[in-house]
């Protein structure tokens, strides 16, 4: 079946099977890596976008429901280009990634709550990035470089 | 964060918080890793694997997986040439005779796509005999046990035995006021980096092996490829891309590996194998359960007097080289603190159950949480405050454990003060009762500077600077995510007087990098430090020989400060480094400004009474965790975790405290709720969902203290952190429950249901006062 997507901006039409998920598409299909997988059960969360504004583990996502949909991933957080947006930025400065794998789920999922207008509180963001593993940082570095950037945008 | 600064002394690279050279590619979805090459003609691999926890292999009949259209090859124990690999070589890539855990390869395939390959597997048919399992390992070791490997020439499954004494063990027990004795146990756990393995074999025309794999002992990897697949080394080169964390389980050479080199043989296209995060559960490798019997002394005046441990690591099917645990596990009991006496008597036996490898730590967790709850027993005992008793036999600067480990320097107390000052110790400890709170500490002693236990435990690094002024430090070690690139380049920096951003950093083919046995052991830092530092002076001692040629300047007026020549420091006429030596490289019969140097650590292999000064540094640390329990379900929560680490020198705190935090959270996820819990030789569990890793909402925020002894053989005094930081929650986190509710807990993880059953059999310590001669329990 043909799908029309809009993704980090840029028109796509892609024929895909009704089994594939949105993971898939990315990944195989567009050549948008970015996008991990680290479990295919939606318990990591290394495989999260946003799809009109909404995060979604994109491995338990079929493609065929988001026809249509304004989908964003890591690759397009700071609009277009290789630059960095200002959370990409303070990921960077507080030390936030370390392997580097859950980082781009982490990102997406940290971007849809801060446009939500999470507060710049420790406990709440803490909360609201309970579904994505990271098991490299034991987190405090990039509930720092959240809250930095709540407080900075709120 | 807290620095303790041993010294003053100022530096322009280290010691300040730069950022990961490779975190821009990693925030904006750049970095490539295994799973997200584009290779022509790649084929997927799967493995077929045993449902059976032991069992004969009676037949194996692939015909139908051979016929499939899309299937290029189709492989099995019968149809490839292998060898047994492993410690004790008792592993076959693909088993031949026998299965002896679930997860064991049988046959695998290549094919054109996923779903090829998958079907292709359930078209293998394989006949099993089965035979009769066992997943205890003290059941293991009973006469009458099933016998795991037959070909072997060992008795009641074990396959290894640990044993080492010294001193008057019979006197030093005359000698204690009080003994105290428990058992203390440990689960099978699960490295499980986000990144499950992914290997990518293929051969050239010529018959050019590459392998892209994320092992990170690189050299020893393509050895005993060759020496199991029969290849020839010299014409294999192995690829690391970037590693999606490890924490040990892609360390070295496994089953999967060969497979995929096999596939690709067979199949003679590149082939791709990628674990699923079910496969990464039960078929890599784990953290193996440790059960210590363990008794310790300790006189009148609070000094401890011996530890006596008989000890069963259940290793599962194979070695692999988990069996050598052990090795990290007997150093604690014999030289955490200042212990004269001491004995240890082990065994690792096999089990029909997934085997251990060197997850981090190594053997270290396990060990501590019994050794460091028997240290707040004693001291409770003898009415001393746990910390001050720790103080009392804390290991000192300038000495020699029994087994030989030569300290040189030693943060241990200041690390000890350091979270006794910053948790609020001396007021809150066992005040919080009615409130079920608790606070305990825990300490560790670790190798920090390598680990000799290979001939070599050495590392190469090589520095070029081109034209532009370029450094380019080729590194024998790899990046695992930990952040060893950033620190290399910044050792690199400060020794040449250059900035961290022209120093690039090359370290992932062994076609162009020099050896390094690998990163384990927390030794990157210390032995692939020093060897870039020792890379680095001779590169900068040519580069000032060039300049001052261009310039007409005697080499020993220069000196080079910030990436600017200075003739005698004068600042006024300082010339930018690349301009100095661009002339004199582009000249004709020109040299090229290049230093290589190998650095091995002045240490010994312990000898067969395992006696022997292992590493060249030692690193420690100390712990305290606050909990609160819930009597009623047995949750625990940690509501605070306290660190202090002596680290030699940061030469990037914030790398430093990465490791440090990342570990303590791995370790609270240890002591609470990881665990792959088998019934019959059956995971429970082997997937993200049930196995209990900490979510960003579990643990509280670590605080972490780093403790700077500037070690006389470290890079700038540093000495290794990687592991450091996993070792002791849950150690600190059982004696924080034994202070908040009275029970000693004797095993971890520390899950809700178990809590609740020590309460209602009310477990305590076993303390025997030798004054009275009353025994209480």
């Amino acid at each position: 079946m043909k799908l029309s997507l809009t993704i980090n901006g840029d028109p796509y039409r892609e024929n895909v099977e009704s089994t594939q998920t949105l993971l898939g598409v990315l990944r195989d299909d567009i050549g948008l890596t970015g996008t991990k997988w680290g479990c295919l059960t939606g318990d990591c969360g290394s495989c999260t976008v946003l799809v009109d504004g909404r995060t979604v583990v994109s491995c338990l996502q079929l493609a065929a429901q988001v026809d249509g949909s304004t989908i964003i991933t890591v690759e397009g957080l700071a609009g277009r280009g290789r630059t960095m947006s200002d959370l990409q930025d303070a990921f960077v400065r507080h030390g936030a990634a370390q392997c580097g794998f859950c980082t781009p789920g982490m990102l997406v999922a940290a971007e849809q709550l801060i446009r939500d207008g999470i507060e710049a509180d420790e406990k709440a963001i803490r909360e609201g990035l309970s579904g994505n593993l990271c098991r490299c940082t034991g987190y405090n570095k990039i509930i720092d470089a959240v809250v930095e950037i709540a407080a900075t945008r709120g | 964060m807290a620095v303790t600064q041993a010294t003053s002394d100022a530096h322009s690279v280290v010691g300040k918080r730069i950022p990961k050279l490779d975190a821009p590619d990693k925030v904006t979805g750049a970095t490539v890793y295994a799973d997200d090459m584009r290779i022509p003609g790649l084929l997927t691999a799967a493995i077929k694997r045993s449902p059976h926890a032991h069992a004969r292999i009676v037949s194996i009949d692939v015909s139908k997986a051979e016929a499939l259209p899309g299937v290029h090859a189709v492989i099995h124990a019968g149809n490839v040439t292998q060898r047994s690999f492993g410690y004790g070589h008792d592993n076959e890539p693909l088993k031949s005779r026998k299965v002896r855990c679930i997860g064991d390869e049988v046959a695998a395939v290549a094919a054109v796509d996923a779903e090829i390959a998958q079907q292709a597997l359930d078209l293998i048919d394989v006949d099993y005999d089965l035979l009769p399992e066992v997943d205890d390992p003290h059941a293991a070791m009973l006469p009458g046990a099933p016998v795991i490997h037959e070909e072997l020439d060992i008795e009641g499954n074990v396959s290894m035995r640990w044993d080492f004494e010294t001193g008057d063990l019979a006197a030093a027990e005359r000698d204690s006021a009080v003994i105290v004795e428990g058992t203390y146990s440990s689960p099978q756990a699960a490295p499980a980096p986000i990144e499950t393995h992914v290997v990518i074999a293929d051969f050239d025309p010529t018959g050019h092996l590459t392998v892209i794999s994320p092992v990170h002992m690189v050299f020893m990897y393509r050895k005993e490829l060759a020496d199991c697949l029969g290849l020839d080394w010299q014409r294999i080169t192995i690829k690391q891309p970037p590693v999606g964390g490890s924490f040990g389980g892609k360390i070295d050479i496994d089953t999967h590996d060969f497979i995929t080199v096999l596939l690709a043989k067979a199949a003679q296209r590149p082939v791709k194998l990628a674990l699923t995060r079910e496969e990464e559960f039960i078929g890599a490798r784990t953290r193996q359960p440790i059960h210590f019997k363990l008794r310790t002394g300790a006189d009148a005046d609070g000094n401890i007097t011996f530890r006596d441990a008989e000890v069963v690591s259940d290793n599962g099917a194979y070695n692999a080289w988990g069996s050598h645990a052990m090795l990290v596990a007997m150093n604690t009991v014999t030289s955490l603190y200042q212990v004269p006496a001491s004995r240890v008597r082990s065994a690792v036996v096999y089990t029909n159950k997934n085997y251990g490898g060197s997850v981090r730590g190594f053997g270290n967790p396990q060990a501590t949480f019994a050794v460091e709850q028997q240290t707040e027993e004693l001291a409770d005992a003898l009415g001393i405050d746990p910390i001050a008793f720790r103080l009392q036999n804390a290991n000192t600067a300038d000495s020699t454990t029994t087994q030989g480990l030569e300290i040189t320097t030693c943060g241990l107390t200041e690390c000890l003060e350091a979270v006794r000052d910053r948790s609020g110790w001396v007021e809150r400890r066992g005040t919080q009762r009615e409130k079920f709170r608790g606070l305990g500490a825990a300490t560790y002693i670790h190798v920090g500077g390598g680990a000799r236990i290979y001939g070599s435990d050495g590392c190469g690094a090589m520095i070029k600077i081109d034209d532009s002024g370029q450094v380019a430090l080729i590194s024998g070690s790899s990046e695992l995510g930990q952040g060893s690139e950033t620190v290399l380049a910044m050792i690199v920096a400060e020794e040449i007087g250059v900035p961290v951003d022209v120093v690039t950093v090359t370290n992932s083919d062994t076609d162009v990098k020099p050896w390094d046995v690998g990163v384990h052991a927390s030794r990157t830092t210390f032995v692939a430090g020093n060897a870039a530092r020792l890379a680095a002076r001779g590169a900068k001692a040519k580069l000032l020989e060039a300049a001052a040629e261009t310039l007409g300047i005697a080499a020993a007026e220069l000196d080079i400060e910030d990436g600017m020549i200075l003739r005698n420091g004068d600042r006024d006429t300082a010339v930018p480094y690349a301009k100095a030596i661009r002339r004199r490289l582009l000249r004709e019969q020109s040299s090229i400004i290049m230093s290589s140097a190998f650095y091995d650590p002045p240490t010994e292999k312990q000898d067969e009474g395992f006696i022997g000064n292992i590493s060249a540094a030692y690193g420690f640390g100390a712990h305290v965790a606050e909990v609160e329990v819930d009597p009623e379900t047995g949750m625990i929560r940690v509501v605070g975790l306290w660190a202090a680490h002596d680290v030699g020198r940061a030469i990037n705190p914030m790398s430093c405290e990465g490791q440090i935090e990342g570990g303590a959270v791995m370790g609270i996820g240890l002591a609470l709720t990881e665990e792959l819990p088998v019934q019959d030789g059956r995971f429970l569990a082997p997937n993200l969902h049930d196995y209990g890793m900490p979510t960003a909402a579990d643990p509280p925020r670590i605080d972490v203290t780093l403790v700077e002894t500037i070690d006389p053989e470290g890079p700038y005094g540093a000495k290794g952190i990687g592991e450091g930081g996993i070792i002791l929650p849950p150690a600190a986190i059982a004696n924080a429950v034994a202070d908040a509710i009275g029970i000693r807990p004797r095993e971890y993880p520390m899950r809700p249901w178990k809590v609740v059953d020590w309460i209602q059999r009310n477990e305590t310590s076993t303390v025997v006062d030798q004054r009275t001669g009353e025994a209480s329990a």
